[in-house]
Parts: C-alpha cells; sequence; structure tokens
C-alpha cells in the first residue's frame, strides 16, 4: 500500500504506478492473519511461468509502472525469483521484495543483490521466540532475526514490518527497541486488515481501543528519542478510525495487483467481492485490464459512488474507502465503507469493536492458514 | 551542516521516465517527480564534484551565471530529504 511518506506523491494520471505481484500463494508458514485467499492451495497449479510473468513485467512498464513489490505467499518459494527481480530492475522497476525471511539464504542475498533488488520488508511478529512461533506455526523466529541482520549487512534498506493484532500489540515498545538496537531506519506497525483468515479470526486478533492507544503513545515516545534515525509508521484500524482508509488511493487508480494465476486486480482482497468477472493476464492484455476491464471500471473515480459519500466534503479523501469491506460486512460492495461513522451500516463495526472490549468473553482457537482447515468448495470459482 | 560533495543516497534510483515525460526519484515506499531544475541538479550530483564545481557545470550548460543560491538551497532540501549524502 504506498504511503504519503513526506508528502511528495505522484499524481498517477491513470498510470498503474505501483504494480504487486503475488507470485505465488505458497508459505511455509500458517498466520492465522493472512490476506491470501482461503482457498489458497488451489492456485500452486495454476501459477504463471517465468516466462508469464516476465511478459506481465514488460506490459506493465509500458503502462508506467514504477514501484514493483515483489510478494505471495512467499515470493521465495519462487526459484524464479532472482531471474524476475533481475529482468524488472533491467526495465527500470524500483523493485522491493516482501517477504517472512523464511527461505532468505546467504546465497540467496547474494544474488538478489546482483540481480539489483533495491528494498527488503521484512516480517516479524513478536520480540520472543515462542510468541512468533507459535503465531506462525512455524519455527521461525530465529530464521527471522537471522534474515534481518544479513539484509543489513548487505546494505540493503529495509522495512520491519509488524503486523499488529491483540496477541502482540503488547509488544510494540521491545520490537522497537530491537528495531533500533539492530540499526533498522524504517519500521511499520501494520494494523492487519480483516479479510480472508484475518476476517475468520478476526474475533480473537482485534486489540481493544486502549490497546491501541497505549501502543500509539509508545510509538510516540520513541519517535521523540530517535528522532530521524528511525521512520515508525503505525496506523490507527480503521475500525476505530470513524473514518474510512483511502484504500488502494482508490480503485483501479494507481495500484495494480496481478495474482499467481494472472488475474489483474485492483486490490490483493478483490476476489472476495461476488458478481466481479476476474480476468487474467493469460487471456488479456494488461493495458485493456487495467484500462477497459468492466472490474477496473467498475468502481474507478468517484462518479459510483453512493450516498451518505456523494454529499460527503471527504470523498476526494477517501473515495468511499474499501470495497471488499463494504461487501463483507454489508453485503454491497457498492455500499460507503462501513468503517465510516457516516455509514449507515456502521453498527457492523462497533459490534466487532465492542466484542473485542468485552471482558468477559468466550475465546476461541485461532484457526491457522492451511490446506484443509476450512471448507473452501462453495466458494466462487 | 551542508554537503561538499553531494552523491545521490544508495536506495534511490532516478530516471528519464518515458509515461511521466519527466525525470523521477524512486525510493523505498515512494517516488517523486522532479520538475527540469531539480533534475539537472540532482543528475549531477555523482560523487566526482564539489557544489562549485556542480555550478560551474550547470552555468556552463544553461550558458547563465549566479545559480548558487538556487542550487545550494536545493541541495540542502535534497540533504533533509535524505536524497543525498557526502560521496
Amino acid at each position: 500500500m504506498p504511503k504519503d511518506s513526506n508528502g511528495l506523491t505522484l499524481d498517477g494520471q491513470g498510470k498503474p504506478l505501483w504494480l504487486s505481484l503475488e507470485i505465488t500463494y505458497r508459505c511455509p508458514l500458517k498466520c492465522s492473519w493472512c490476506n491470501n485467499p482461503l482457498d489458497f492451495d488451489d492456485y500452486a497449479a495454476r501459477e504463471l511461468s517465468t516466462d508469464e510473468w516476465k511478459r506481465v513485467l514488460r506490459e506493465a512498464r509500458e503502462l508506467g509502472a514504477l514501484q514493483l513489490g515483489f510478494t505471495g505467499g512467499e515470493p521465495l518459494q519462487r526459484p524464479d525469483l532472482e531471474e524476475l527481480v533481475a529482468y524488472a530492475n533491467a526495465l527500470g522497476f524500483y523493485t522491493n521484495l516482501i517477504t517472512s525471511g523464511i527461505g532468505l539464504t546467504e546465497a540467496r542475498l547474494v544474488a538478489l543483490k546482483a540481480a539489483g533488488l533495491k528494498q527488503i520488508q521484512l516480517s516479524l511478529q513478536a520480540t520472543e521466540a515462542a510468541v512468533t512461533d507459535a503465531l506462525v506455526g512455524a519455527t521461525a523466529h530465529e530464521r527471522k532475526l537471522d534474515a534481518a541482520r544479513r539484509i543489513k549487512a548487505h546494505g540493503f534498506p529495509m522495512v520491519l514490518n509488524m503486523p499488529v493484532f491483540r496477541q502482540n500489540i503488547g509488544m510494540t515498545d521491545a520490537m522497537i527497541a530491537w528495531a533500533a538496537e539492530l540499526g533498522i531506519e524504517y519500521i511499520e506497525f501494520a494494523n492487519i486488515q480483516y479479510y480472508n483468515w484475518a476476517l475468520m479470526n478476526r474475533d480473537e486478533l482485534m486489540p481493544t481501543l486502549e490497546q491501541v492507544r497505549e501502543a500509539e503513545q509508545v510509538v510516540q515516545r520513541w519517535r521523540d528519542t530517535l528522532g530521524k534515525k528511525m521512520t515508525i509508521y503505525f496506523v490507527i484500524p480503521d475500525y476505530y478510525e470513524g473514518r474510512p482508509k483511502a484504500c488502494m488511493n482508490g480503485w483501479g487508480a494507481i495500484h495494480l495487483t496481478i495474482a499467481p494465476d494472472g488475474v489483474a486486480m485492483p486490490c490483493q482482497e478483490a476476489r472476495v467481492i461476488p458478481g466481479l468477472e476476474f480476468e487474467s493476464v493469460r487471456d488479456k492484455p494488461l493495458a485493456w485490464l487495467w484500462h477497459e476491464s468492466p472490474l477496473f471500471r467498475k468502481y474507478r473515480g468517484l462518479d459510483w459512488l453512493p450516498e451518505p459519500c456523494v454529499s460527503c466534503d471527504e470523498k476526494e479523501k477517501d473515495f468511499g474507502g474499501c470495497r471488499c469491506q463494504a461487501f463483507l460486512l454489508t453485503g454491497d460492495a457498492g455500499n460507503t465503507d462501513p468503517a465510516c461513522g457516516r455509514s449507515p451500516h456502521h453498527a457492523r463495526v462497533r459490534e466487532a469493536t465492542d466484542t473485542a472490549a468485552r471482558p468477559l468473553r468466550f475465546r476461541k482457537p485461532l484457526f491457522k492458514r492451511a490446506a484443509g482447515t476450512v471448507t473452501t468448495a462453495f466458494l466462487e470459482d | 551542516m551542508s554537503i561538499d560533495t553531494p552523491t545521490l543516497a544508495s536506495r534511490f534510483r532516478m530516471q528519464w521516465e518515458e509515461a511521466q515525460q519527466a525525470w523521477v526519484l524512486l525510493y523505498p515506499e515512494g517516488m517523486v517527480k522532479l520538475n527540469a531544475s531539480a533534475a539537472e541538479i540532482l543528475k549531477r550530483c555523482d560523487g566526482t564534484r564539489d557544489v562549485p564545481a556542480l555550478v560551474a557545470d550547470l552555468e556552463t550548460a544553461f550558458d547563465t551565471t549566479g545559480l548558487e543560491p538556487d542550487v545550494r538551497a536545493f541541495l540542502d532540501m535534497a540533504r533533509q530529504q535524505q536524497w543525498i549524502t557526502e560521496a
């Protein structure tokens, strides 16, 4: 998700400036907040080939794409990652790798550096091995720390990404202290967004407003202490914000995601919305998918907005919020995002935050992301 | 504190962007479209010349004089943005 780090950004002028390639949904971890589809396992056999990804890269550059994120799943599961990075770098992309760190061996780091990789975003969930390992469902903590040290040793700009939820929000302070000691310059506290696996586990994952405020204060103290040495990105989750996020800076405005099977999407979650036609780069030119396809035109711009957005003076700021969240919580993707306090469906969001704050409640176990955890046969193809 | 011999910080990538008809500066999580004069200055921040040499080079290239205050002001901003560092 693009961020406005210093107030200077490009107006997309109709170009997909930010390209995310979900090169695989395969992953060695089983995170309960994963945003991949529930039927992620079905995509393995349909992944684009190396040559197909290269064609996507060429076509996206022609459309004006500049920032490129290799993501997944775990992108290191693809042995051709280095080849794709080198190809993208030669085309003029600014290449970012979004990784769990699992599989980031010394040899691969050297190869990625040689391929021209510019930045690595590494996820870390906790500062204690037992907590991280339990949360991700694998022995991962030490391997992640190892990856962090080696990424620094190779001189990559690095973003440390901590997905934030009830189980780890209390570790905000310890996480910044650890990152500061390692000399990490950028840390992002990503309050998780509730789609797919995270939505299934929402009642257990959602922190209380009190916890969020406390973490926010911790962050502010560290910002004062560290000054320019570290950028700390922390955004209040939209469930508590009262206003929706400017999701993807607008549908089909500057962001283009390609799923493992080549389906072009305005965001990584768009497939949760039924009734939309999802088409693949295997069948259509990317330029057509971006500019002309019904999917990208559906919620592009402001003309489609419903009330209360139409008469709202903030519509050019948030574009009505997130289409996927509108669908998931109201049943209609064309509604105002219910995270907005002005949405007639805002009560749906309040129900969730009230549940999080209830002192006595039935604690459910977390569903782990794994094939066979849930039945997905009923899902629309 | 100012920079003697500026060079583009390693995390940045600067390139002519055909689709924008402009020079752009790419960096982690973002990008900036440069105006023509910013681009001319930043192109010369390659660690091979100090500020007086950079100014002289620009004045020759554009057949003008008196650019130093503007160049220094820009470099100061660029340093604060961490676009450039000491070579």
